[in-house]
Formats: structure tokens, C-alpha cells, sequence
């Protein structure tokens, strides 16, 4: 099966190095994760993140649809309005998760939401099994294919957008969304980004990707300091922070119970009340590394005397702070912030402090 | 894109360069390889008196997204590291053949370099 390519991929050929992610040929570095990182920080950064999928939901029952299916009440998103949220299974264990916009241009409520990169086919088939099932009215569409979508981000990120849109980004707040237009292109603007700046998420049509992409004046980034942005915040990565056949996780265990509403039922509810009650034996947190080394996917946490209290799913040098910083599942023991853990590093256990993300301040 | 491949030193297939004059040599990573690599975070290098063995695994160079195994080009007695690249790993990037070096080796035996790699052949692999 060949990749799938953004877009973009003929603009960024040459000028970035490449990686498979999610069944998509994605754009990893163009200049260094380093700089890439820190325009993003300091000024602003534009990505291509047209591998993220696109699920559009209508009709009549769009609204109960949606909100069986995830694990946040969409019911009280007014239209334009944007909410995180946290797709389970029966047994409360975390399928994907994604943002559901509430569509500005509505009557009746529709709505689009992401699933990460590969997962669109699933949950476009989750949603339509489901609609059958329940014998819902609703239409569900799946518009990965039609849509690009461009971050921008960074603290110089909303007078870019203003001054790409004619001033009509000013008028979208912080996680709300408007249909607007951005360098003449008709184009849904999310106030959203996964690199915990400010800054906005277009969605514009599959042809006028370029059109969009060159209206932006700053640095291109790829999805490796998409990564370290987004560690920095203890954001999840789905596939890697939890991953429903590698990584098993509930929503309490991957620190995002705050996105369960347990007051209306959703698939997984029964599951998720239960272990809302009982608790969880492990806690996603992250570590800070008191010495020389780079914690990794898959590294294993000990305590003092060697004995296995948990292990990692991602980490990296952080580009801002210029220490080493990891996250994972950790024994309930081993979680209180503070705690002194090893982390083992090709057999060498190094030092590291419990931590309770984000890694800084924005 | 073209790589910096000097003719004054020999090439292992993984990257790895060491200059062949004098009664030590040095031992480090190719322009390409920095370049495949990324901003370089963290180098494990041998401790001085430590032996390496030709064509096996003598540390690890870690950069932001990607973790790789040094491969030593030859047999020998270190007799020196880069201690500069534990604070400055970053040497690595800007200066592969020069500040950037790795390891100081005295080596075991002199005929080692020949099957090694000249920056013709390496840069031929590279393409």
C-alpha cells in the first residue's frame, strides 16, 4: 500500500527530509527540529498537518450521534464553539482522541471532528455502525480527502492570521472556530494548535493548500518539533501515549479524566463510572532526568532498589529548556510529583523527578 | 544536496570517519550522518584505556528524534574523548571532522585501513 501524501508534499519536496506517520508521507524537519522549535516559541511556525483526518457529522440526530460517541458533553457547544475529547470502547480504553467543532454556519447542528493521522476509515466506520445501530438520522461523512489543514502557531501567530484574513481571525477567541477567508481561500479557522501557543488551525480545501501555506511569512515546521512542542505541554500523542493495542489506557490513567463527562451516557460509560470510583493503579505523569540522557518511548522506571514501578511512552530533549524530559504510566506509588525514580537508559538507571506536565510556562 | 566528505581520511558504510596518520588517530561521525540526524543532544563515548574492536558498536549519539549506535573503524586502545561534546553535543553538527571528533585511538594494527572506505567510495554511497 503507498503512502498518502499531503497537498503540500510537491511544495515541501526538496526543501524538507521525510516520515511515514500514520500511513501518510509526512514532512519531519525542514531546517532543525531546534529552530523550528524555537520560532514557535519566540515568533511563529506554519506545519502541514493535512495528515490529521476529517469526520463531518449532519442531520437531525448529529447531535445525539456525537454525543454517544465520545467521552465530553457536545450537547452544550454553541456553533463556532470547540471542545477536547476522548473516543473509548466498551471498556472506557481511549480509541483516539480529537477535537469536535461545533460548525459556525449551521442550522441544526453539525459538527467536524479530527482523528489523528490513520484513524479516519475507523472512526468514520465507528460512527456509521453506530448511527445503523441505534437507527439514528444523521449523515457521516468522511472528508480527509477534501480537506488540508495548516497550523499556525506561535505568539506572532494572531497578527499573521489577521493580517492573512483582512483582520477576520480577530474576531475567533481562544478554542472558538469561524468560517472565514485566508488569502482569498474560504477556509475554516479553528483558534487551536497542539504546541500550547497561541495561534490557529485552517482547514481550507485540498487544491488551495499552497495558497494558504504562502500567505504565512515564517518558519516551516515539521512534525518533529511538532513533537517536542507538544511533550513540552504533556500533550497526548495517540499511537504512542496510548494506542488501543500497544498502549491500553482509559481516559483517568492518560490524565484526562477532566474530558469525561460522566453526568450522560457514552459508549464506555459503564466502564469508565466504575473506574472513576475505584481509581486507577497507574498515572501518566512526566520525569525530569537529574542526569546525562535522553529518555525514550519504552524505557523502563524503577524506584531506588531496582523494582519496576512503570515505563515511558515519550520523550525527548527539550528544546526550551535543554533537559531531558520523558512521560508514561507510573505505579500510583511512584506518582506523587517529587517522587526520585530511575529511569533505565540501555541498562544504566539514571536518576529522575516525578512530574505533573507541562514542562514550562507559555 | 552534497556532503562534505574530506580526502584526507578513511569511511565505514555506517558514517563513521578516522584519519589514518601518526601514532593515534581520530574517530568521528560524517557530515551526512549529522545531517540524517538532526540537532545531536547526547553522546556516550568509552572511558580512556577502554579497547575498541573494528566494525563494532563503541558508544551512542542521540539527537532530538533519532537514537544510533557509533561503529568503530578500527581495533585499538582509546587514549582520549571529545569531553567537550558532553556539554556541547552540538559540536557533533557543526563541525563533524574537526571540533565535533569523538575518540582518540591508538591503533592495534596499521593494515585495518585498508579495507576501509576512500571518500570517493564513501561519497558514491551516499549518492
Amino acid at each position: 500500500m503507498g503512502l498518502r501524501k499531503p497537498p503540500l508534499h510537491a511544495v515541501h519536496d526538496g526543501r524538507a527530509s521525510f516520515t511515514e506517520f500514520g500511513g501518510w508521507e509526512m514532512p519531519v524537519e525542514f531546517d532543525s527540529i531546534r529552530t523550528e522549535h524555537a520560532a514557535v516559541r519566540e515568533t511563529a511556525g506554519i506545519f502541514d498537518v493535512s495528515h490529521m483526518g476529517e469526520i463531518e457529522v449532519s442531520g437531525p440526530d448529529a447531535m445525539t450521534l456525537m454525543d454517544r460517541l465520545v467521552t465530553s458533553d457536545v450537547t452544550n457547544l454553541d456553533p463556532g464553539d470547540t471542545q477536547y475529547a476522548c473516543i473509548t470502547d466498551e471498556a472506557g480504553i481511549i480509541l483516539d482522541d480529537t477535537m469536535v467543532f461545533r460548525l459556525p454556519d449551521d442550522d441544526g447542528a453539525r459538527y467536524l471532528f479530527v482523528p489523528n493521522a490513520g484513524h479516519d476509515a475507523r472512526m468514520y466506520d465507528r460512527w456509521v455502525d453506530h448511527r445503523d445501530e441505534w437507527g439514528l438520522d444523521a449523515a457521516v461523512e468522511n472528508t480527509t480527502r477534501e480537506w488540508a489543514m495548516l497550523a499556525v502557531q506561535g505568539p506572532d501567530a494572531p497578527d499573521l492570521a489577521a493580517a492573512a484574513s483582512d483582520g477576520a481571525t480577530r474576531e475567533v477567541n481562544r478554542f472558538e472556530a469561524g468560517v472565514l477567508e485566508v488569502a482569498g481561500v474560504r477556509a475554516f479557522a479553528a483558534r487551536t494548535g497542539y504546541t500550547g501557543e497561541d495561534g490557529f488551525e485552517f482547514l481550507c480545501p485540498w487544491d488551495d493548500a499552497e495558497t494558504v501555506w504562502s500567505a504565512f511569512d515564517c518558519r516551516a515546521c515539521g512534525l518533529g518539533a511538532r513533537n517536542t512542542l507538544r511533550l513540552e505541554m504533556g500533550f497526548l500523542l495517540s499511537g504512542q501515549d496510548f494506542d488501543s493495542e500497544a498502549e491500553p489506557r482509559t481516559p483517568y490513567e492518560a490524565g484526562v479524566g477532566w474530558a469525561v463527562d460522566l453526568g450522560r451516557e457514552f459508549v464506555g460509560w459503564d466502564a469508565l463510572e466504575g473506574i472513576d470510583r475505584e481509581g486507577v493503579a497507574e498515572r501518566f505523569r512526566g520525569v525530569r532526568l537529574l542526569e546525562r540522557g535522553v529518555p525514550r518511548n519504552g524505557y523502563e522506571v524503577v524506584d531506588a532498589d531496582g523494582t519496576h514501578v512503570g515505563h515511558l511512552t515519550s520523550g525527548t530533549m527539550s528544546p526550551t529548556l535543554g533537559e531531558p524530559i520523558g512521560m508514561g504510566y507510573l505505579a500510583a506509588e511512584a506518582a506523587p510529583p517529587g517522587t526520585c525514580v530511575r529511569v533505565v537508559v540501555r541498562g544504566e538507571p539514571k536518576r529522575a523527578n516525578v512530574v505533573t506536565p507541562p514542562f514550562i510556562d507559555t | 544536496m552534497s556532503f562534505d566528505v574530506p580526502t584526507d581520511r578513511r569511511y565505514l558504510e555506517s558514517h563513521e570517519w578516522t584519519t589514518t596518520d601518526g601514532d593515534t588517530v581520530r574517530v568521528g561521525i560524517t557530515d551526512f550522518a549529522q545531517d540524517e540526524l538532526g540537532d545531536v543532544v547526547f553522546v556516550e563515548l568509552p572511558d580512556v584505556g577502554k579497547d575498541v574492536a573494528k566494525e563494532t558498536e563503541f558508544g551512542v549519539v542521540e539527537s532530538i528524534k533519532a537514537v544510533s549506535d557509533l561503529i568503530s573503524p578500527l581495533s585499538g586502545t582509546v587514549v582520549g574523548v571529545n569531553e567537550d561534546l558532553f556539554d556541547a553535543p552540538e559540536l557533533v553538527n557543526e563541525d563533524p571532522y574537526g571540533e565535533g571528533w569523538m575518540l582518540e585511538v591508538e591503533p592495534s594494527g596499521a593494515e585495518e585501513f585498508d579495507d576501509l572506505l576512500i571518500a570517493d567510495e564513501y561519497r558514491d554511497q551516499t549518492g
